[in-house]
């Protein structure tokens, strides 16, 4: 390693670690006021709100947040699996075409999508349901989590189930002892995906659960509103510390593979 | 081809066409509806005359209120200039920091770990974040007054909510830098290092290398991530909803504004101006993809 990748190295982490230093600051600063460098107080008063005085919110908000993930990401999974595998393995008439609509949400914001079934959601009873706020986040989940999943199964190579076929395994046992731990690292990475882009998502819960669903990002934009930077700054944590779990958990899974293909 | 793979023409394997609408019509359905479905339900509020009463008459009043307001071509101005500058410079930083983890492999499990820290931080966390660090009162500020740059929160130079949009810059380069980085390094390090040797025995300096080499290498995947992080940046509400200035607007945020506008006849042209962003979107893929096909004939058949 010379000198220039060390160099490159350690701008990459300071980079990365730097704007954290606010967030940790602010969230035990009882009192700083302006120029003081530090805050002329530490204190846990940021962090004591959100854990007594809004500890039920915030409480509510984290399993609001983590279960309207954990659904969309299973929805995706189960749907996107397929397909990816028809794209992924075989070649058929229409395939391009198939293709770029299925990815076509990627790059058409969640925004001009929400406001526009946002009238029929509320005629049909869905506008400020659980049910409805997934059905917005599947809208862009699904394809990324097809992105995702067709290059995972370009790679496969499914004679390995013809060979467990044949040697007298039935199509369950095929599916689970032999195609789900070849593509696990990929199901991994496309669910973290999932997971991460509904656990950060706030428009488009916020136009079809009109403020029903009460979900980390809409109460971190209400505090934000409110000005009080400790307790915004601690709850901005709290929102990170549950993603960078997953992050490390995964680390050791999925090794040097990472998370390409996770924004 | 805008997919996670390049096109693989030996790729023959067929199958019935039974068993392939079973695996992709759940898919389809979905993305049909849901999609399709509010796009389809979003024109047709944009388009009739009064969308909450019954007397309805199709008009293209709202569109053309909206590309007639002399905001929108401010508006638009800022989006573009947004998507563009930060795409444009994730996209070459990101070159920079894979080339350079590919080479050196010694520190790529710790760097590694690093570099995915930023996909894991909603925007919406590292908006406030910069807020905190960059604001007229912020640390940075704070910092500059400590060592006697600059004289108070008043000298401070403007880098949130300010006309450059420094801040809202910032916080998509630092969120988007990683995604691109890991789609090259896929490729970077699924190629090996062969070809690079092959050129420096041909006397190739590291100039030419990098422009016959690894970019050709890296283009179709660089290409497919710079464009998703440019149709997400031209789209996205919250960071420029948090750091930038109240006047102009972008346009998803001014598209917000007018659909939760108290006046009801607001809502769609908020409708028609997500409307617009989604088919700038289109636009500009289909536009991607037309120019990537041109440079692949003209790079097969030069001279035609």
């Amino acid at each position: 390693m010379n000198k220039r990748s060390v160099l490159i190295g350690l701008g990459i982490i300071v980079a990365v670690v730097i704007p954290f230093l606010p967030l940790l600051l602010w969230s035990v600063s009882d009192q700083w006021f302006y120029p003081a460098l530090l805050p002329q107080q530490f204190g846990l008063r940021g962090w004591q709100y959100i854990m007594t005085t809004a500890g039920q919110q915030i409480t509510e908000g984290l399993v609001q947040s983590t279960s309207l993930a954990l659904v969309t990401t299973c929805c995706s999974l189960l749907v996107a699996l397929p397909a990816a595998r028809a794209l992924g393995l075989y070649s058929f008439p229409g395939k391009k075409l198939i293709g770029l609509f299925l990815l076509l949400p990627i790059i058409v914001p969640p925004l001009c999508v929400s406001m526009g079934y946002h009238l029929w959601f509320i005629r049909i009873g869905l506008a400020e349901t659980f049910a409805g706020v997934v059905m917005a986040h599947l809208t862009f989940c699904l394809p990324y989590t097809i992105f995702v999943l067709w290059g995972v199964f370009t790679d496969y190579n499914p004679d390995f189930e013809y060979q467990a076929r044949s040697l007298g395994a039935s199509p369950i046992q095929v599916l689970i002892n032999v195609t789900l731990p070849m593509i696990l690292p990929g199901i991994c990475i496309a669910a973290l995906f999932s997971f991460l882009l509904s656990w950060s998502q706030y428009l488009s819960t916020l136009i079809i659960g009109g403020g029903r669903l009460l979900t980390l990002p809409i109460l971190l934009f209400a505090l934000m509103d409110s000005g009080d930077r400790p307790v915004a700054a601690a709850v901005s944590l709290v929102f990170v510390i549950p993603a960078l779990f997953a992050l490390v958990a995964n680390a050791h899974f999925l090794g040097r593979q990472g998370m390409t293909g996770v924004r | 081809m805008f997919s996670p793979v390049a096109e693989d023409e030996t790729r023959t394997r067929t199958i019935e066409t039974g068993h392939l609408l079973l695996l992709l019509t759940p898919a389809l359905l979905i993305i049909l509806v849901l999609f399709g479905g509010g796009l389809l339900l979003g024109t047709l509020q944009a388009l009739s005359s009064q969308p909450f009463t019954e007397k309805n008459a199709l008009t293209f009043a709202h569109f053309t209120a909206v590309l007639a307001d002399p905001d929108f071509a401010t508006s638009f101005a800022l989006t573009l200039y947004i998507a563009t500058v930060s795409t444009l410079v994730a996209v070459i930083a990101s070159v920079v920091v894979a080339i350079s983890l590919v080479r050196c492999s010694a520190g790529n499990r710790v760097l590694n770990f690093f570099l995915q820290i930023p996909l894991t931080v909603p925007h919406l966390v590292i908006a406030i974040s910069l807020l905190l660090l960059l604001a007229p009162t912020g640390i940075l500020s704070r910092l500059c007054s400590f060592l006697g740059i600059s004289k108070g929160a008043a000298s401070f130079p403007l880098l949130v909510n300010d006309p450059y949009a420094i801040g809202i810059l910032l916080t998509y380069i630092w969120k988007e830098i990683p995604f691109i980085t890991f789609m090259i390094l896929a490729v970077l390090k699924n190629s090996g290092n062969e070809l690079n040797e092959v050129g420096r025995t041909l006397r190739a300096n590291s100039w030419q290398r990098f422009r016959h080499i690894t970019l050709p290498l890296i283009a179709p995947s660089l290409g497919a991530a710079g464009f998703i992080v440019f149709a997400f940046t031209f789209g996205a509400f919250e960071v420029p909803y948090l750091l930038g200035r109240t006047y102009p607007m972008v346009l998803p945020v001014w598209a917000y504004k007018n659909y939760t506008d108290i006046d009801l006849m607001a809502r769609p042209e908020g409708i028609a101006i997500g409307l617009i962003i989604a088919a700038i979107a289109t636009c500009s893929l289909l536009l991607s993809q037309g120019l990537m096909q041109l440079a692949r004939r003209q790079r097969e058949y030069p001279g035609e």
